[in-house]
């Protein structure tokens, strides 16, 4: 597969990680986050973490959609598949997040929810112009790659003039979670960490570079935008290992086939013509994080199901040993977390973390557990 | 009594009833096309000789949906598996069994195909459809058709395949390509829909196994990795036998189109399901001339060491990446579904 | 979050719609995000949309990049891995 392929050459990345054990400063430990969840599975996929000198340490953060969904938001999901008239879709990585009273959205299936898997939102349109007498509800969620296609999909709705199509909109802003990391408790006390981000893949192309320029600027971290193939990961974590040796804080586009400092204009211009800021939205492990998500404008309420079903919110109850928040945050490992691997694995998942595919804790107990002694949190 | 419309008639209540309309759906449709001495006798029960060995019984349900996809359908799907789920034993399978549950309306077009198709699978594996049921729910009580075989066969002296039977230091080999089948299933479905050079691998592996075992009798165990795919069943194995396993990715075959479906589903090939794929442990000296063996045969052609068996009590099985990093194999719960994150 | 794959477009099926094709296996993916598509363009595709247009001059940029590095660190070791 082009563009695939090349970047995952196995003989360049040992180069590579030659280079990084030349480079990185014997005398100093580097802590770096990926934000992105889709790299966080890629790492482990990869068995990155096994190429990497040992004082460079990977901390993976909250860029999993799923992982950060506060389960009161995925309550009232499954209340409303549970109506009779609501046929609920979704993407295949909600199915199993556990909500509040150990529910999923499969269980309600298996309970007579009508719940469907879609791989692509517009297959949510086409069933909603099949069952003309079934309310259908998307249940939208994902980064700011994933809102551009939910955007598209409503205007579409209007266009068509569909009356029973409506959207469940859970879609979060990536620059405004990685404030958030960096003003958690452990961050303001110090005890965080952090030494550079490394930047989302395919967030990137659609919002650009220019969103990231305060990070440098506010925090003194360097940033480096990564693409989402291994070599593109650890030609990232040589960039920013470079920066933190020469002193600098800057944004660097390692992703320069995709990303732009604009992005893609139109995506953004039409996520601005169907959605708007929230106030303020429950992030889980980060709390209430101001301007960080966004909602259905006005113009399109007759589409946006929070309006039409007049749901109420919900405040989930997550397990109190859990330590999702905590591990969102980065300032813990799954190890750290006394559930982990007894009772709480994929099989049993007690907290998103181990649901989603690219929830730090599933791919630790997926690809990494093996590695015994291996920690990967700042401290 | 007139003739079963097979164009346009479709299954009623009655033809599961035990009277006149059932025996001429057996009649014009199951006998017709799965036509032997034993299915002539029209008795409810076969009686057979089997030829000396121990004796292997073998059972599978399939639910299967959609009924029909390119490589196959339901009914070549419940006899290929059946004799391959004998076959893993070393046995040679001998006969078959069928039971049908069918929902009332289901298009008797559609069911004379699966059967046609059951029979076509029968005949070219040699291993005949000797006796059967058919009963019939009512509509909304079934999907289509649901379908259990059960297979006899026997195994030659000398033979003990097992899955408790690998021990480190053994070899891990591979017939062929993985994730063709599931791929093909998931291609149909709406939205994922997708064109591409794939179809399902589902075939009849008994002939593979009589010659393996022929060339190399100390052969550990053989399973097909249908279901949870290669990852889930080396699992299993490696519970089954209470040691790990180091497996090499760059060994294990994978066709382009499949590579690319799983890459744009968020899918890993090694939990993809196979029907016409087996795995086999050896001890290592053997390894060499098993896969030569497999070479030679037709449907053994793309065969490959893919890796080894170690002393592990955690029971892990791991894998060396492309990379010569190492992941995890890890033993999946429930079945993949297709991310977007 | 995001998985997303680069794709080669082969046919453009009207300005929403296009045919895209990756190691083998075609797609109907939908375009609506991007202006100025030509048949041999590389996109990344997400949920059956087409993002962002791939650089092939960048890419092969970034591959020449890393080619270097790789050779840099081979000459320090003075060995092939």
């Amino acid at each position: 597969m082009k563009y695939v392929d090349e970047f995952r050459d196995g003989a360049t990345a040992r180069q590579l990680a030659a280079r990084l054990a030349a480079e990185a400063d014997p005398a100093r430990a580097y802590r770096l986050m990926e934000f992105c969840g889709g790299h966080t599975h890629a790492i482990f996929r990869y068995g990155i973490p096994d190429l990497l000198p040992a004082n460079v340490r990977l901390i993976h953060g909250p860029g999993c959609p799923v992982c950060v969904m506060p389960i009161g938001r995925l309550d009232m999901a499954i209340e409303l598949a549970r109506r009779p008239e609501v046929i609920l879709c979704t993407y295949g990585d909600m199915l199993r997040v556990p909500a509040s009273g150990r529910v999923s959205l499969l269980k309600a299936r298996a309970e007579g929810a009508a719940v469907r898997m879609l791989y692509s939102p517009v297959e949510a349109l086409k069933l909603a112009q099949d069952n003309p007498n079934k309310e259908v509800v998307f249940f939208a969620i994902g980064f700011e790659t994933t809102t551009p296609p939910t955007a598209l999909v409503i205007e579409q709705a209007q266009r068509l003039g569909l009356k029973n199509f409506s959207v469940f909109c859970n879609h979060v802003l990536t620059p405004a979670a990685m404030h958030a990391i960096l003003a958690t408790p452990e961050a303001r006390a110090g005890a965080l960490q952090l030494d550079g981000f490394i930047g989302p893949a395919h967030v990137s192309t659609v919002i650009g570079s220019a969103p990231y320029a305060p990070f440098p600027e506010q925090y003194g971290t360097p940033l480096v935008i990564a693409g989402f193939e291994p070599l593109d990961l650890l030609q990232a974590l040589l960039m920013l290992v470079r920066q933190l040796n020469e002193g600098r804080a800057e944004v660097e586009n390692q992703f320069t086939r995709a990303v732009t400092a604009e992005g893609n204009r139109k995506a953004k211009a039409l996520t601005e013509r169907v959605f708007e800021l929230r106030e303020s939205f429950e992030w889980r492990g980060l709390g209430a994080v101001p301007h960080s998500a966004l909602q259905i404008r006005e113009a399109f309420a007759a589409f946006d199901a929070e309006r039409r079903f007049a749901l109420e919110p919900r405040t989930g109850l997550e397990n109190k040993a859990c330590e999702c928040p905590a591990i969102l945050r980065g300032a813990k490992s799954p190890r750290d977390c006394r559930l982990f691997g007894n009772p709480c694995t994929p099989d049993n998942p007690l907290g998103s973390c181990m649901v989603s595919s690219e929830g730090a804790c599933a791919a630790w107990y997926a690809y990494g557990r093996q590695r015994q002694g291996a920690v990967e949190v700042a401290r | 009594m007139s003739r079963l419309d097979l164009k346009n008639g479709s299954v009623e209540m009655v033809h599961g009833s035990g009277g006149r309309a059932m025996g001429q759906l057996i009649e014009e449709l199951f006998a017709r096309a799965l036509r032997n001495q034993w299915l002539d006798q029209r008795n409810d029960q076969a009686q057979f000789e089997l030829p000396p060995g121990r004796v292997v019984m073998a059972t599978d349900s399939h639910v299967i949906s959609p009924l029909f996809f390119p490589g196959g359908d339901i009914g070549s799907l419940a006899v290929h598996g059946t004799i391959n789920d004998v076959a893993m034993a070393g046995a040679r399978p001998c006969y078959l069994a069928a039971g049908f549950i069918l929902e009332e309306g289901f298009p008797l077009a559609d069911l004379a195909r699966i059967v046609e198709s059951m029979a076509a699978a029968a005949r070219e594996a040699g291993v005949p459809v000797v006796t059967g049921d058919t009963k019939v729910v009512e509509r909304g009580k079934g999907d289509g058709v649901f379908i259990t075989t059960t297979g006899v066969g026997v195994v030659p002296a000398g033979l003990h395949l097992s899955g408790d039977q690998a021990r480190p230091g053994d070899c891990i080999l591979l017939s062929g390509s993985i994730g063709d089948h599931g791929v093909t299933i998931l291609s149909l479905r709406e939205g994922l829909g997708f064109e591409a050079d794939i179809g399902s691998d589902s075939q009849a592996l008994h002939g593979l196994v009589a010659a393996m075992v022929e060339a190399v009798p100390q052969i550990r165990c053989l399973r097909d990795p249908t279901r949870g795919g290669l990852g889930n069943t080396l699992n299993e194995l490696a519970r089954q036998s209470g040691v790990g396993m180091q497996l090499v990715e760059r060994a294990i075959p994978l066709r382009e189109p499949v590579r690319a479906a799983c890459e744009f589903l968020g899918l890993d090939p090694l939990y993809v399901a196979n029907e016409g794929k087996l795995i086999a442990i050896c001890p290592a000296e053997q390894a060499e001339r098993l896969l030569a063996v497999m070479r030679e045969h037709p449907q053994g052609r793309e065969a490959a060491i893919i890796g080894t068996v170690v002393a592990d009590e955690r029971r892990f099985v791991q894998m060396e990446t492309l990379f010569g990093g190492s992941r995890m194999v890890d033993w999946l719960n429930g079945e993949q579904l297709p991310r977007i994150c | 979050m995001c998985l997303a794959i680069p794709v080669r477009i082969e046919e453009l099926l009207d300005e929403q719609s296009a045919v895209a094709c990756i190691g083998g296996l075609r797609k109907t993916i939908n375009v609506a995000l991007l202006d100025d598509l030509k048949v041999g363009d590389y996109v990344i595709l997400h949920v059956g949309f087409a993002l962002q247009k791939l650089d092939e001059t960048e890419a092969q940029r970034t591959l020449a990049l890393l080619a270097e590095l790789g050779q840099l660190a081979e000459a320090e070791q003075g060995e092939a891995p």
